[in-house]
C-alpha cells in the first residue's frame, strides 16, 4: 500500500512515527500520519520526509488550542513537540530560558521560579477554568502568541522571544537571535514566527527573557458604571505614575456594571502605598486583595473557560467606549448578550459568546462588528493624523476560536493589512503551501 | 552612471530636492562609520511618503539600487551609500504628525529627531523610551532600520518593542501600512520582522509609537570600585535581588581618565572602574530599591558611592559617562568603537581576556559598557598614521567579537551590522540560518536593490518562487482568498 510506504519513509526519519487516529483531528481534520520527534535532528529529518511525500503538515503541542485558526485545507501529518520538552538551559544571572517547544509551560515556571524567575505571559486557564496553568506548551504559545492582562508591561511573546530555532517545510533546521536580550545581528525571526500558527514552519525552541518575580502583587478593583465610567477609570490607572501591571475590564452583559481591575506589582510596602493611592484615583467602592478577582484574565488568553465563540479586538485604548458600543449594537441586533474581558489600557479586549449562541447569529455578529469597524466608529483616530497620515483603520476584530458549526460561517480572520506582503513571505517559506494551509489570516 | 534618472528625480522632489553637484555628493559619502566611504551617484531629499514612493518606482523600473539614509549617525555603516545608487534622505520628512497620550501613541515622520518625539510628549507626561546616546540628532527612521536602543533599554526594551505601526514604501514603491497602531493587528508581525532590519526590506515613511508615562521618580546612584571585576559583582548582585533598573553602565580607568580630562566628571579619584546605576518608577519603589542596590554596592567592595536624584544632579553623574566617547578622541587620534555583547555573567572573564589581549598588543583599550544587559563598547586606540598599527587595531578589535562569540553572546547588541560586520555573520550563524534570514529578504526586495551590500556577506538568489503567479486575481487582491 503507498500509505505504508509513506508510513516507512516517516519512520525512518523519525521513530515514533505512527499512523494517525481518531484523537490527532485537527479543527475536524483527520491527518493520515502522526510524529513525535525526540529531537531538533528527528523533527528535521522527519519533514524533510514529509516534503519528498508531499505531505501537509500541521504542527501540534499540547493541542489545547488546537481548534484556533480556520481548519486547514490540507493536513496528512501530524508532527507533536510533546517529546521536544527539556528546559534546556536557566541561566539565572543572565535572566533568560532556552527551552524546548514542547515543555510545558506550567513546569517551565516551577524550573523558574525556583531562582525567583517567571517568564512574564499568562499562562491560559487550566481545564477547571481557574487561574492556573493549563497544558500550553512554550511552542505552542509562542505559534499562537497569546499573552494575557499583563501584555500591558511586559508584551506579549514576540516582546519576551530573543532567539528562536525553527525547522522549515523542507526540514532545514535554522536559528536566529541568540541568547543574549540585546542582540540586532541579523533579521529577527523570532517576531516573525511569533503568532504565525504554524504557517511558516515547526518552532522547535527558542530563548526568552525572563523577569524576576515580584515580590507582592495587589489587585484593586472598582465597578465603574458604563462604559464611559469605566474608559475613565482604566485611562487613570494607566496615566498615573503608580505604573500598573495591568489594568482589566469585565463586563457579565449589556447592562450590566463594567468591573474595572488594577494589578500593581513590585516591592509589598511600596505596592500597599500604590494600591492606596490607586483607590483615591479608582473612587468610592475601590478595594485591594491579593488575590486576583474570579474574572481576572479567563478570556484573556482564550482558555477553555470559555466553551463557544471568542473574539479579540484590538483598538486605540482611547476608543473603548466606542468599541463597547459598536459590540453593543451589534450584539443587540443579533439577538446576543456576550461576556467582555480584556486589557483596557492595552487596547485588546475579548468578546465570548456561549456555546449555545446560534451560528447565524454569531456570524451576523462578527459581520456586523467588523462593518462598523471598517466605517472608522472605533478608531480613535488623532485629530492631527487624518488617513493617510495614520492607517485606513485602527482597530481588528479576529475570530480566536468557534464552535465547528460557527466557524462554517464566519471568515475567523476578517480583513488583515499588509495582506501581500504576508503571502510573499509564506511562499518564501513554504513556497508548496504545506504548513498548516488555509489556518492562518487571509486564507494563507 | 544614473545621471539619465535625474530628470524623472527632480520632476519628484523638485529641483531643491536633487543633489548632483559631486562636492555635495561627497557630504553624504559615509555615515557615523567613517572608515567606509563611498559617494553616491544621485542624492534626493523627498518631502512626502509619496515622493519616497515615487523615487524607488523610477529605481526599480530602472535597476538601480536605492540607500534610505536618516540623520546619518549609524555607526556600521548601513547608511554607506552605492556610487551607482540613489541615496533617499529623509530628513526632510520631520513632521510630528500626532502626539496622543489619550491612546499612549505618537505618529512621526521617519526623519524626525529622537529627543524631539520626547520633548513633544512631555507636556503630557509621556516620553518616548529608546534613547540612543545620538538621540539629539539621530532620526526614528533610522531608530527603526537599526532597532536602536539605548541606556535605559535594559527596563524599557528597544526600539522594536515600542513600535506598532509602520507606513513603509516596499522596495517595489508602493506604499503600505504595517499594522495599525494597535499592536495586535491580524496576521504576520511584519512591524517586528521590519524593525532592525536595516534599510533593506523598505523605507519607512510614517512610525506610529508607544508614549510611556514619565516615572514618578528617578535615582542614579554612581558608585567607584577598585576594579571592574569588583564592580561588576555589584551588577551581578543587584540582578540577583530581583531588581530591573532603568540602566546599569559600566566605565573602566582608562575611560574614567579620558572622561575626567574631557568634562571634569569629578568621578571619585582613582577609582578602577565606576558604576551608574539607574532607577526609575514609582517613589515608595525606587527609594527602597536605591538603599538595597547601595547596599549591594557596599558588599561588593565600592570605594565611594553617591547618590542624585534631581535631574541636574543626575546629568552631572552621566556627563562622564554621556562624554567618554568624544573624551576617548581626545586622548588619542582615532579609535574603534566596538559593540559586542556577553551573556552578563561572562562580563568577569571576557573583560579579563580584553585586558589580556591588550597587554599582549600594546594596544590601549578603554571600556565603556551597558553592563546591565552585557552590552561592552571597548574602545580600541591606535595612531591613524601608521598602517601598521591600523590593522594591528583592527584585530585586536575582531578578536573582541570573536570573544563575544565564544561566551555565546552577539556581534553587535545596538550598533548593527551594516557593511562593518557582515563579514562576521558566519562566525554567528550558520549558512542555513543565514540562508533562511534572506527568506524574508526575497519576499521583500526580490530584485535586491534596496540597501545592498549591507547584513549579509552573500546576497541569496531569490529566484522564481514555485507556483508564484504572475497576475493577481481579484479575489486575492481583495483578499478573499489565497491560491494555492
Amino acid at each position: 500500500m503507498a500509505g505504508d510506504a509513506v508510513l516507512r519513509a516517516l519512520a525512518g526519519a523519525c521513530p515514533a512515527a505512527r499512523a494517525a487516529d481518531a484523537g490527532d483531528a485537527v479543527a475536524g481534520v483527520a491527518p493520515r500520519y502522526a510524529a513525535s520527534p525526540a529531537s531538533v535532528a528527528e523533527a528535521s529529518a522527519v519533514m524533510r520526509a514529509a516534503a519528498g511525500q508531499g505531505l501537509s503538515v500541521v504542527a501540534r503541542g499540547s493541542g489545547s488550542r488546537l481548534d484556533w485558526g480556520a481548519p486547514p485545507r490540507g493536513c496528512d501529518l501530524v508532527v507533536d513537540t510533546l517529546r521536544l520538552d527539556q528546559v534546556v538551559e536557566h541561566a539565572a544571572g543572565d535572566l533568560v530560558a532556552r527551552v524546548q517547544a514542547g515543555a510545558g509551560l506550567r513546569r517551565l515556571a516551577e524550573v523558574l521560579a525556583s531562582a525567583g524567575q517567571q517568564l512574564a505571559l499568562d499562562p491560559p486557564p487550566g481545564g477547571d477554568g481557574q487561574q492556573q496553568m493549563g497544558t500550553a506548551t512554550v511552542g505552542g504559545t509562542l505559534a499562537t502568541g497569546t499573552a494575557g492582562p499583563r501584555r500591558l508591561r511586559y508584551g506579549t511573546p514576540r516582546d519576551l522571544v530573543i532567539g528562536i530555532t525553527v525547522v522549515r517545510a523542507d526540514g532545514t533546521v535554522a536559528s536566529s537571535g541568540g541568547k543574549v536580550v540585546k542582540n540586532v545581528a541579523g533579521y529577527d525571526l523570532g517576531k516573525l514566527f511569533a503568532g504565525s500558527y504554524g504557517t511558516l514552519g515547526l518552532i522547535v525552541e527558542a530563548v526568552f527573557r525572563l523577569h524576576p518575580l515580584p515580590a507582592a502583587a495587589a489587585y484593586t478593583t472598582v465597578d465603574a458604571g458604563g462604559p464611559a465610567d469605566a474608559r475613565r477609570a482604566a485611562a487613570a490607572a494607566a496615566a498615573s505614575e503608580l505604573a500598573p501591571t495591568a489594568v482589566e475590564i469585565s463586563r457579565a452583559g449589556r447592562d450590566q456594571p463594567v468591573r474595572v481591575g488594577v494589578l500593581l506589582e513590585g516591592d509589598p510596602a511600596g505596592v500597599g502605598e500604590r494600591s492606596a493611592h490607586l483607590r483615591e484615583l479608582l473612587g468610592a467602592g475601590a478595594v485591594t486583595s491579593p488575590d486576583a478577582p474570579g474574572w481576572w484574565g479567563r478570556t484573556g488568553s482564550g482558555g477553555p473557560a470559555v466553551a463557544g465563540t471568542l473574539i479579540r479586538i484590538a483598538f486605540w485604548a482611547a476608543a473603548l467606549p466606542a468599541v463597547l458600543a459598536v459590540i453593543d449594537t451589534a450584539a443587540a441586533a443579533a439577538g446576543l448578550d456576550p461576556l467582555v474581558t480584556g486589557s483596557a489600557a492595552a487596547g485588546v479586549i475579548y468578546v465570548a459568546l456561549g456555546g449555545d449562541a446560534g451560528p447565524a447569529a454569531v456570524a451576523a455578529f462578527v459581520a456586523a462588528v467588523r462593518e462598523a469597524l471598517a466605517r472608522g466608529e472605533a478608531d480613535a483616530r488623532p485629530a492631527s493624523a487624518p488617513v493617510p497620515d495614520s492607517p485606513p483603520v485602527l482597530a481588528s476584530a479576529v475570530v480566536v476560536h468557534a464552535p465547528p458549526p460557527v466557524r462554517e460561517q464566519v471568515d475567523l480572520w476578517g480583513p488583515v493589512p499588509g495582506l501581500p506582503l504576508m503571502r510573499a513571505v509564506k511562499d518564501q517559506f513554504d513556497p508548496e503551501h504545506r504548513m498548516a494551509p488555509g489556518r492562518f489570516a487571509g486564507g494563507i | 552612471m544614473i545621471e539619465h534618472l535625474v530628470p524623472a528625480m527632480v520632476e519628484i522632489c523638485g529641483p531643491g530636492g536633487v543633489v548632483t553637484d559631486p562636492l555635495d555628493l561627497r557630504t553624504y559619502e559615509c555615515d557615523g562609520l567613517t572608515s567606509h566611504r563611498a559617494a553616491p551617484g544621485l542624492v534626493v531629499l523627498p518631502r512626502t511618503a509619496e515622493q519616497v514612493a515615487a523615487v524607488v518606482r523610477v529605481c526599480a523600473g530602472a535597476g538601480v539600487p536605492f540607500v534610505a539614509r536618516g540623520s546619518g549617525t549609524g555607526l556600521s555603516g548601513g547608511a554607506l551609500p552605492r556610487t551607482d545608487g540613489v541615496l533617499i534622505v529623509t530628513s526632510r520628512m520631520r513632521r510630528i504628525i500626532a502626539i496622543d497620550p489619550d491612546s499612549q501613541r505618537a505618529i512621526v515622520e521617519p526623519g524626525v529627531t529622537n529627543l524631539s518625539v520626547s520633548n513633544a510628549a512631555r507636556p503630557f507626561g509621556y516620553f518616548y523610551a529608546p534613547d540612543p546616546s545620538s538621540q539629539q540628532v539621530c532620526s526614528v527612521g533610522g531608530n527603526v532600520a537599526e532597532n536602536s536602543g539605548g541606556a535605559h533599554c535594559l527596563k524599557h526594551g528597544f526600539t522594536v518593542h515600542h513600535v506598532t505601526g509602520l507606513e513603509i514604501v516596499t522596495p517595489a514603491g508602493e506604499l503600505t501600512w504595517l499594522g495599525d497602531g494597535t499592536g495586535g493587528a491580524p496576521g504576520y508581525d511584519l512591524v517586528g520582522a521590519f524593525v532592525g532590519s536595516e534599510g533593506t526590506l523598505g523605507i519607512v515613511t510614517k512610525i506610529i509609537v508607544k508614549l510611556t508615562r514619565i516615572p514618578q521618580m528617578v535615582t542614579c546612584l554612581l558608585a567607584a570600585f577598585e576594579t571592574t571585576g569588583a564592580g561588576g559583582n555589584a551588577v551581578s548582585a543587584i540582578i540577583a535581588a530581583g531588581m530591573v533598573p532603568a540602566a546599569i553602565e559600566m566605565m573602566d580607568a582608562l575611560a574614567i581618565e579620558a572622561a575626567e580630562a574631557a568634562v571634569a566628571c569629578h568621578y571619585p579619584e582613582g577609582a578602577g572602574a565606576v558604576l551608574i546605576v539607574e532607577l526609575d518608577g514609582p517613589g515608595p519603589d525606587v527609594r527602597r530599591e536605591a538603599a538595597a542596590a547601595r547596599a549591594l554596592c557596599e558588599q561588593a567592595g565600592s570605594t565611594e558611592i553617591r547618590e542624585a536624584v534631581d535631574p541636574a544632579e543626575r546629568a552631572v553623574i552621566w556627563a562622564g559617562r554621556k562624554s567618554a566617547f568624544a573624551a576617548v578622541g581626545r586622548i588619542c587620534a582615532a579609535y574603534i568603537v566596538q559593540d559586542g555583547v556577553v551573556p552578563r555573567t561572562a562580563l568577569g572573564p571576557v573583560l579579563d581576556e580584553i585586558a589580556k589581549l591588550s597587554a599582549e598588543s600594546g594596544i590601549r583599550v578603554a571600556n565603556v559598557f551597558h553592563a546591565g544587559d552585557g552590552n561592552l563598547h571597548p574602545l580600541v586606540l591606535y595612531d591613524d598614521s601608521s598602517p601598521e598599527a591600523t590593522a594591528a587595531a583592527e584585530e585586536l578589535s575582531g578578536a573582541i567579537l570573536d570573544l563575544c562569540i565564544t561566551h555565546g553572546g552577539s556581534i553587535t547588541g545596538e550598533h548593527g551590522v551594516g557593511v562593518d560586520k557582515s563579514r562576521y555573520m558566519p562566525k554567528m550563524f550558520g549558512a542555513d540560518d543565514l540562508d533562511t534570514m534572506q527568506l524574508l529578504r526575497c519576499a521583500f526586495d526580490p530584485g535586491g536593490l534596496c540597501n545592498p551590500g549591507k547584513v549579509f556577506p552573500t546576497p541569496r538568489l531569490c529566484g522564481e518562487v514555485p507556483g508564484a503567479q504572475r497576475g493577481v486575481h481579484p479575489l486575492v487582491a481583495s483578499g478573499q482568498a489565497e491560491q494555492f
